[in-house]
């Protein structure tokens, strides 16, 4: 791939979703592309660059944005942090909003909706302490295919050995074929699945008690790190928690505070300058 | 150092699994059915054993069945590694005292992520 081909791509997928691609990433870019030019019975990655320029097709550029996002994710990823978001976060947002008994969640950049299913499975075990309460897990994600894939539920038998206690398989799974796991309709109703991207106005989604976001800020540049903080703080109720990815810190944004460092968990300082964050 | 005993009549699954277990960090020992494997915890308990199912002279479910019944036998760690692939068989292997299922093909990620479900490797 050209220098300039590259540089095509990668500005155009930073505006998109903020993803950072470097130059030493251009294996990784170009090993994406193939997918999508397969798709489109593209010759090679020239033609596709040569289509973003003089076309600016939408449904190919967000292709192309799609696939280079990182889809990783698996059934209670960071076991650690789920337990101590069980026994530690979950009571006092459970105290907090005992006089509501309305309890949302926000599952950002979901990928195909392990992550929210498997909060929605968390939940279901503390069904006792939730009797008579309305949940929402909502679950987002830049990508269409990713978004289909968390709301059909369906998981192969690779998938469904990652991280997933098999108690929790065979209770909260039906095996429509060998190697097909398919979540449950009590667990599946739990959440909400929708397209979105993160460094665009989020529209009409409410306000969380708890925002997972985890293993997104590292692959974003700083300035654009600190925007989606303003945005997702802007979205978190002022005794809600934000949860990073292990990796992650929200190290320089204020309005933040860390409660555990070690396992990326943060709620909002109210004694912090507020501070107006444009969102894109 | 945690002890492993990997059960299996196919000498290349124990092969794999004994690398997987040993870049881990335990030391193993391997039985060729369940009648081996029981002769082998009635000498040492291990922490964790690997098991097969469908294997000759003892399969695994009779293999569990007899080793809960033993003297201590409720102590090692046991996780099926299995061509058994049904709610049914899982279930079955967990009524029988199974503490975690695999099912195969399998691969260092898979067995990494059991162990630390069971709390014998950190998360």
């Amino acid at each position: 791939m050209s220098p300039e081909d590259f540089d095509l791509f990668a500005h155009m997928v930073k505006q998109r979703s903020g993803l950072v691609l470097t130059r030493d990433k251009a294996y990784f870019l170009e090993s994406r592309l193939l997918t999508v030019m397969r798709k489109y019975n593209m010759k090679s990655l020239e033609d596709i660059a040569d289509n973003v320029r003089n076309n600016r097709d939408e449904n190919l550029m967000r292709d192309i944005t799609d696939a280079t996002t990182t889809n990783e994710t698996m059934f209670f990823r960071d076991r650690k942090l789920f337990l101590e978001f069980q026994k530690d976060i979950l009571p006092k947002i459970l105290t907090a909003r005992a006089g509501k008994k309305h309890l949302r969640i926000w599952s950002a950049a979901c990928s195909s909706g392990q992550e929210a299913y498997s909060l929605a499975m968390m939940l279901n075990e503390e069904k006792a302490a939730l009797d008579g309460w309305k949940i929402d897990i909502i679950g987002t994600d830049i990508a269409k295919d990713m978004v289909t894939r968390a709301t059909n539920g369906t998981y192969t038998q690779f998938e469904v050995q990652r991280g997933l206690p098999v108690r929790m398989l065979v209770k909260y799974f039906t095996q429509p074929a060998v190697d097909k796991w398919q979540i449950k309709d009590d667990i599946k109703k739990m959440v909400q699945f929708r397209e979105g991207n993160l460094l665009q106005d989020f529209g009409p989604i409410g306000v969380f008690d708890a925002i997972f976001c985890r293993n997104v800020l590292t692959y974003l540049d700083v300035q654009t790190r600190t925007h989606l903080l303003g945005a997702l703080t802007s979205v978190l109720a002022t005794d809600g928690y934000l949860l990073l990815g292990r990796s992650e810190t929200a190290g320089g944004f204020e309005r933040l505070k860390p409660l555990n460092v070690d396992n990326g968990f943060y709620s909002i300082d109210n004694h912090a300058p507020a501070v107006a964050h444009a969102r894109a | 150092m945690k002890s492993c005993l990997i059960v299996d009549d196919s000498r290349v699954i124990r092969k794999v699994a004994r690398q997987i277990f040993e870049s881990i960090g335990f030391s193993c020992e391997e039985a060729e059915n369940g009648e081996a494997a029981l002769t082998q915890c009635r000498t040492a308990l291990p922490d964790f054993i690997l098991l097969d199912w469908q294997m000759p002279v003892m399969d695994g479910m009779a293999f569990i069945q007899a080793l809960r019944k033993e003297p201590n036998g409720e102590k090692p760690l046991v996780v099926f590694c299995t061509n058994e692939t049904d709610i049914a068989h899982i279930t079955q292997a967990l009524d029988a005292g199974a503490n975690e299922y695999i099912m195969k093909p399998f691969d260092s990620d898979i067995i990494r992520g059991k162990l630390e479900l069971l709390d014998l490797i950190a998360s």
